[in-house]
């Protein structure tokens, strides 16, 4: 028996021929796990779908209630016999509600992770590894020059200009799920207790967060604040809010932006911030490195990101290791996507004289 | 050292000057000497060292990573200090040094390390200290740091702890040397103004701004005198007596760099006390030569005779600053003219002479002159003419470049109408906007006409055109890359644009085989079809004529 029997790349997505499911597929299936409400995980339309309660409620805001045909829920160390596909689902760290799933059959056992982190958190169940056969991981950042710093840095950062420049509205670009309302917690628990102003786009996402017990202190919409109000005031947008027409009612903004992406320095440039962050939901090189090593796994399955340096350590290091060269990911949700390199200035002029 | 690299990273990004101010006052209010002072000599470029070449780096990592993983992240990064920096593996705690070095440190071990011990040396402050400061560490050491302010800037930022204006510190600047101490107690009021014992030092120079058909409905003909504007070197040659008795002569860039070894025939003739600002040019038979002559007396590594013979140098005066050790420069012009005529006349040398005034009653006749500087008292030399200066009679010589006081009027630049190709999101303020524009101009292509790039600009447009075009670049794009869109251009949609510039250089670097120099948007034509913009063939007889 081979592992690829029991769960396998298809054009949908990873497909388990004996249980009949997908997870995460790409279009609209009959039966799918999904591992987290990010849209490139997460989509609309398909028959029955198996989550955790947090990632249905959250598919539920942001795509309608109607999203699938069915839904069931599955808690952290739950698990669930699928045509005698034993699944059980782990949390994963990445956002509210993320989880990995470990299928077991005639002895065999794949961990599907979906996106996942190491680091620490205050959103969100700690990531657990899982001992399995084989380790499918993702490698958005699987590269060693990407390790991000400890995040508690990154939001003294933020502080530090607000003190510096206490007049100037300070805008986060953040992934409107998850990544936003980590930066919210991040700056409450360094002692901001400030309101935080944000984008319409992030409103329900947040009080779903602060429902469902996760404290993110005073959040108020940026539509209804009277200018005056963003002097000093942090308000955190989408990314692609922060550069664009939105960001135009703000006098003078430091533009900042919270993601792994800001580790390089022209990934920055070509946002235009002048406040990178690097704060990330998914696990970095020595994340990656740890995660899998963790699992004990004999082989190392790589779905999207930075593959082939991931399956060249992996190699080295005496692992079964392939790429799945899935297309779909890492698109939408992967906060900043990887753009082509063009020449964004280095220095940005200070004046034309 | 790893505070100062946060600086230099945080101005990097920060595109405002004021908040590129604030920056620095900030980190300079925080740190105590001598870290501040050597951190302002790395800013304002008084301090530099490039003792390690790339392929040390290179070494040093290869050792302690694999090389595949190397070779995969450095393709990603694009800079070899930068993918040092980030994949550098911090040594278990027990190995690390118990705290960053600091920049003192680097700069006093530097300073008399033998060559064979900078690897060891290197490797072990990049293991005290954390990305950031070993990114700057890489860039300072290989001598590819790009501060991202002028010196200039980080003066003011010095006068800023002070409260003092931005010019107290720029001129008492050039006697001054790193780490500063004698600055840093003056503008903190813990001691008097630091005096220079030079003989002959330099003193910061006077810019003007760039006039506009605009300002001239606000300023009064009579308040002006003009000038010719040489297109030579603007030098500032400063004379003196040391405590030895020994006469000293130098020659200094307008940035007071020292030119003097390279121009020992013009030394020599400058037999004054004081400091003369001036341009630098090549004058023989009777006449000023061209800029490209000039270029043969720069960048010499030995001034031979033939040299000195073939491109003797020639200094025409614009303005006296000292005179036998009186500061005129709070004099108002008119006073230091006559001053100045007066020694020329007196030095009676034939390598200085006076720069001529341009006689005018008006707006209208200068514009005359400016067109035909020949007809206009420039004679011979017309050629040799970059346009006009226009001096207040009462301003007094500042250092900078103050508005008002002084204007410069370049002669009628070079304009091309091309055709809007790409846009890219601007930085800041213009964060918003699309506002660097990749422009060009037609040639044939394998299948018929094609537009080829000839250059990008970023600024010429008021905000209101800026508007316009940000509006028309969302509503024509064709393509997207990251923060570049590719805009709607065919012979009859798009955008032309009115392209001003200065001139023209052959390049290797960009497919339409020209550069341009100083481009920037003059007008929009939003009359014209893309089909009538210019052809790349009437760039290239630009580039032969010039
Ligand atoms: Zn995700």
């Amino acid at each position: 028996m081979r592992p690829e029997d029991l769960l396998r790349p298809s054009p949908r997505g990873l497909y388990c021929p004996v249980g009949d499911f997908y997870i995460d597929p790409t279009r609209a299936v009959p039966r799918a796990l999904i591992t987290h409400a990010h849209s490139d995980h997460a989509r609309p339309g398909h028959g029955e779908v198996l989550a955790t309660r947090e990632t249905l409620d959250l598919m539920a805001l942001r795509m309608g209630p109607s999203h699938a045909g069915a839904t069931q829920a599955i808690g952290y160390g739950e698990s669930l016999d699928i045509g005698g596909v034993r699944v059980t689902a782990h949390p994963a760290g990445h956002v509210l509600g993320s989880a990995q799933f470990a299928l077991t059959w005639h002895g065999c056992s794949i961990v599907a992770s979906g996106d996942y982190k190491d680091a620490y958190d205050p959103t969100c169940t700690p990531f657990v590894p899982v001992r399995c056969d084989v380790f499918i991981s993702e490698a958005t950042f699987g590269l060693p020059v990407f390790r991000h710093p400890l995040a508690a840095d990154e939001t003294a950062k933020l502080l530090n200009s607000l003190q510096v420049f206490p007049e100037r509205a300070h805008l986060v670009g953040a992934y409107s799920l998850g990544k936003a309302q980590r930066v919210m917690a991040l700056l409450r628990a360094a002692g901001y207790d400030a309101p935080i102003y944000v984008h319409g786009a992030l409103a329900a996402i947040s009080a779903y967060y602060a429902e469902r017990g996760i404290a993110l202190g005073e959040i108020r919409p940026a539509a209804d604040a009277p200018k005056a109000a963003f002097a000093g005031a942090v308000v955190i947008a989408p990314p692609a809010a922060i550069t664009d027409l939105w960001s135009r009612r703000f006098p003078d903004p430091v533009t900042a932006f919270a993601s792994g992406w800001m580790r390089v320095r022209a990934r920055a440039r070509q946002r235009g911030v002048e406040l990178p962050l690097v704060i990330s939901d998914h696990a970095d090189w020595d994340g990656l490195i740890a995660a899998t090593r963790a699992t004990g796994c004999t082989e190392l399955w790589v779905t999207h990101g930075a593959e082939d340096a991931l399956v060249h350590w992996a190699g080295a290091a005496g692992l079964g290791a392939r790429p799945l060269h899935m297309v779909g990911y890492g698109d939408e949700d992967a906060e900043a996507p990887p753009e082509p390199a063009s020449e964004a200035p280095a220095v940005p002029p200070e004046d034309a004289a | 050292m790893n505070r100062f690299a946060a600086l230099l990273d945080r101005l990097a990004y920060e595109p405002g000057r004021n908040a590129k101010i604030r920056l620095m006052a900030d980190y300079f209010r925080a740190t105590p000497d001598p870290e501040r002072g050597l951190a302002l000599a790395a800013l304002t470029g008084a301090l530099s060292f490039a003792n390690a070449k790339p392929g040390l780096i290179r070494a040093l990592i290869m050792e302690r990573t694999d090389p595949v993983l190397f070779a995969m992240s450095y393709d990603y990064v694009g800079d070899l200090s930068e993918t040092v920096a980030l994949m550098w593996p911090a040594p278990p705690a027990a190995g690390r040094p118990d705290r960053a070095p600091l920049l003192s440190e680097i700069v006093g071990a530097l300073a008399d390390l033998p060559k064979r011990d900078l690897p060891t040396q290197l490797a072990a402050w990049l293991d005290g200290l954390d990305d950031t400061g070993r990114w700057a560490l890489l860039k300072l050491i290989t001598g590819s740091l790009r501060v991202g302010a002028s010196a200039r800037l980080a003066k003011t930022a010095v006068a800023a702890l002070g409260d003092l204006p931005p010019d107290a510190v720029e001129l008492v600047w050039p006697g001054l040397a790193p780490p500063y101490l004698d600055l840093f107690a003056w503008v903190e009021g813990r001691a008097g103004r630091p005096e220079t014992d030079d003989p002959a030092p330099f003193r910061p120079v006077m810019l003007a701004h760039a006039v506009e058909p605009g300002d001239f409905g606000t300023l009064d003909p009579a308040d002006f005198a003009a000038e010719w504007k040489w297109d030579g070197i603007r030098i500032q040659a400063v004379a003196g007596r040391a405590a030895d008795g020994d006469r000293v002569v130098r020659l200094y860039s307008r940035t007071g760099e020292d030119m003097s070894a390279a121009f020992p025939d013009l030394c020599e003739a400058l037999d004054f006390d004081g400091a003369l600002d001036g341009e630098l040019l090549v004058r023989r038979e009777g006449r000023v030569q061209s800029f490209n002559l000039l270029q043969q007396r720069l960048n010499r590594k030995a001034v031979t005779p033939r040299l000195l013979k073939e491109f003797p140098a020639h200094m025409r005066a614009y303005d006296l600053l000292v005179e036998d050790g009186e500061d005129l420069r709070e004099l108002p012009y008119a006073a230091r003219r006559d001053r100045l005529a007066t020694l020329v006349m007196r030095l009676a040398s034939p390598r200085l002479d006076l720069s001529p005034e341009v006689p005018f009653a008006n707006w209208t006749t200068l514009a005359a002159a400016r067109a035909d500087p020949a007809a206009a008292g420039a004679g011979v030399d017309s050629e040799a003419v970059e346009g006009l200066m226009l001096k207040r009679r009462d301003s007094l010589y500042l250092p900078g470049r103050p508005k008002g006081p002084w204007w410069k009027w370049k002669r009628d630049p070079h304009t091309v109408d091309a055709v809007l190709m790409y846009a890219q999101r601007g930085h800041g303020k213009r964060s918003s906007f699309y506002s660097d524009y990749t422009f060009g101009v037609w040639t044939a292509g394998a299948e018929g006409e094609v537009l080829v790039p000839v250059g990008k600009a970023y600024f010429g447009f008021t905000d209101a055109e800026l508007k316009e075009i940000d509006r028309f670049v969302r509503a024509n794009t064709v393509n997207r890359f990251g923060p570049v869109r590719e805009v709607l251009h065919t012979p009859d949609q798009g955008l032309v644009l009115e392209v001003a510039f200065e001139g023209l250089a052959r390049s290797t670097r960009h497919r339409s085989g020209v550069a341009m120099r100083f481009p920037r948007i003059a007008r929009l034509r939003w009359d014209k079809p893309p089909r009538e913009a210019d052809r790349l063939e009437q760039l290239e007889a630009l580039l032969r004529e010039g």
